[in-house]
């Protein structure tokens, strides 16, 4: 027998093949951010006052910009910064999310409600908005002040998930036998329900990456992101006001940023749909 | 047995006159239970609703106070006279302690004010936030509307043509809408429509009318269009199974009607929830299509007020909206509530 928890047998996971395109995309994007600054070689500031805003062409393949950028060189600087921003916000949120939403879930009482209380609040009001004010009000903008104002609220979602999960866990039978056998409750977090319960966090995740590329676009889009030129949302900006003049600059970041924001639906969805099959009749 | 159909009816009306006396006690007895059930549960939503905004409200001003940096110091730069930035603090009440501060702030949530502009003095922040809210809320109502009268006939479209290659290109034209970023879709909709078609006016032409907010319209609507549709398709592929839409079927009823006034009817409320709630999140995603389109909303208010380092009005900015969201919530919850006694108990 194969199933998701056999370890002796390695076989690709039933996802369907929309999961495996949305896959791909994310893969592509990766390797972008991973390998092609170093294909590409140039850097992407190098200006080049002979060439602007022109079409694509042989030495440029996606056109350049009004400085005389290569576009294709900034798309692949522009996705090692994002790649690094996802990871790295993605990554602390799951930490912070774990952490609460565990506890808060196993642990009740009043730790429970003060954990529910501020996430009541975080979602009072749109996330956008606070990313937008912490960003606003912070002196210095920089990757590190982004990745603090996408966490501060970013890690909602996986607590109340993971609190939802831990709910259904804490009653069942091996969580109570590891009580019987007298494990901490530390261990009986760590060891017995986190592993039961990171499915649908890891689902909420791939959702979560697509919200940190569309968050990051829109602030860099307001002119409030990390101030580095070639983010895809500065791109996408600065694609925006030459419009007028060279449509191929707004094609591309927006391109990259659908299409990747796609790959993580696609994939998000297949592996709700793997994970939970209940959902397939409907999904 | 053998009653002719007017002696039924006498029977009947009998019975219920004799047992009328309790039935009405009983009647009675549960509309009180209900309204009474209700509004504890009313009472305890907006309890924790204000709890909600205080909340948001401690948030906001301890970003504003925590974060290291000094806003007299961005706002008039280092070589200032020290005299204008003595003023500007004393503007903004950096010169008293944090308790005093939190307590002027929320004094000025009391009255109304939300505090002045620094450093003139001459406008409250909420007279400010009066002038662009009608615009960001009318733009935010269009979207809403939008997005609701095209998801609801195509969700049902898709849920009754599931795994049809109609419903397969509807799913996959519904993932695009939610892909696209609402950034590059309006400049693409603005190329198309207002420079080569010349059907729309542009940014900051005809501000108010129908016509200037319709693109801003589809650009900050198709996100939730095509969410709706999702929702719509998959709720009503959920009821469709339900035992009381076969039953429907069964006793003969037009498919239409099964359709909308049986399974729709349950398929809504998960529908209307998520709209009630995005409505909040339409609020704040205008400040990205009144940048496209110049529209003078709160968003535009937010941007001009960070340029400006007008830190009250950002400030202020948030709050409003946190307090529209939280007021649609609990609406969303009462109107539920009402509907669905399951929930109130």
């Amino acid at each position: 027998m194969t199933g998701p928890g056999d370890k002796t047998r390695w076989t690709l996971p039933a996802l369907g093949g929309a999961a495996y395109v949305g896959a791909g995309l994310l893969l592509v994007f990766v390797l972008m951010g991973l390998v092609g600054p170093w294909l590409l070689g140039g850097s992407p500031t190098a200006q080049n006052l002979d060439h602007l805003l022109e079409g694509p062409s042989r030495a440029h393949l996606l056109g350049t910009d009004e400085n005389g950028c290569d576009v294709l060189t900034e798309l692949c600087h522009g996705a090692r910064l994002l790649l690094g921003l996802c990871v790295s916000v993605v990554s602390l949120c799951l930490f912070l999310g774990l952490l609460l939403g565990v506890s808060a879930g196993y642990l009740g009482g009043l730790w429970d409600e003060l954990v529910m209380r501020v996430i009541d609040v975080l979602l009072a009001f749109p996330g956008i908005l606070l990313n937008i004010a912490i960003v606003a009000v912070t002196p210095k903008a920089g990757v590190g002040v982004l990745i603090f104002a996408l966490a501060v609220n970013g890690w909602v979602g996986y607590a109340r998930v993971a609190r939802g999960q831990v709910l259904r866990v804490r009653e069942q039978e091996f969580v109570l036998a590891a009580q019987a056998l007298g494990c901490s409750p530390l261990r009986i977090m760590w060891r017995h329900i986190l592993p039961n319960i990171l499915s649908p966090i890891i689902v909420q995740a791939t959702f979560g990456l697509a919200g940190v590329v569309l968050v990051e676009a829109s602030l860099s889009f307001l002119g409030l992101g990390p101030q580095v030129p070639y983010t895809w949302g500065a791109l996408l900006s600065q694609g925006t006001s030459s419009f007028w003049r060279a449509q191929h600059l707004l094609l591309a970041p927006g391109l990259s940023i659908a299409l990747l924001v796609l790959g993580c639906n696609l994939l998000g969805d297949g592996l709700r749909d793997y994970v939970d099959p209940k959902r397939k009749r409907s999904a | 047995m053998n009653r002719t159909p007017q002696q039924n009816t006498t029977n009947r009306v009998v019975r219920v006159v004799s047992e009328g006396g309790s039935w009405i006690v009983r009647l009675v007895e549960a509309l009180f239970q209900t309204t009474w059930r209700l509004r504890t549960y009313l009472l305890k939503r907006v309890f924790s609703s204000l709890l909600s905004v205080l909340g948001v409200a401690v948030l906001t001003f301890s970003m504003l106070h925590l974060i290291p940096g000094d806003p007299v110091e961005n706002l008039l730069g280092e070589d200032a006279r020290p005299q204008d930035k003595i003023e500007l603090r004393r503007c903004m009440d950096l010169d008293q302690t944090l308790p005093v501060q939190f307590g002027r702030f929320l004094k000025s949530i009391g009255d109304g004010t939300l505090g002045y502009s620094c450093p003139d003095r001459k406008t409250t922040v909420m007279q400010r936030l009066a002038q662009a809210l009608p615009h960001t809320v009318k733009l935010a109502m269009c979207s809403m509307t939008l997005a609701l009268s095209l998801a609801l006939p195509l969700g049902i479209f898709a849920a009754l043509k599931a795994r049809t290659k109609w419903d397969a290109a509807l799913t996959v034209v519904a993932l695009l809408g939610i892909s696209l970023p609402s950034m590059w879709l309006g400049p693409m909709l603005l190329y198309v429509f207002h420079a080569l078609l010349q059907w729309m006016p542009g940014p900051g032409e005809e501000v108010g009318t129908l016509a200037s907010l319709f693109l801003p319209s589809v650009m900050l609507g198709t996100h939730l269009l095509a969410m709706l549709a999702r929702m719509t398709r998959s709720s009503l592929l959920d009821t469709l199974h339900e035992d009381y839409v076969r039953t429907a079927r069964a006793k003969g009823l037009p498919a239409w009607k099964v359709v909308l006034k049986h399974a729709m009817r349950n398929a809504l409320l998960p529908v209307i929830t998520v709209a009630g709630m995005q409505f909040g999140a339409l609020l704040a995603g205008a400040v990205v299509t009144e940048k496209v389109f110049g529209l003078p909303g709160l968003g535009t208010t937010l941007l001009d007020a960070i340029s400006q380092r007008d830190y009250r009005v950002v400030q202020g900015v948030t709050l409003v909206v946190a307090v529209m969201y939280v007021g649609l919530n609990l609406l969303v919850d009462v109107l539920y509530a009402a509907v669905d006694p399951r929930i109130r108990a």
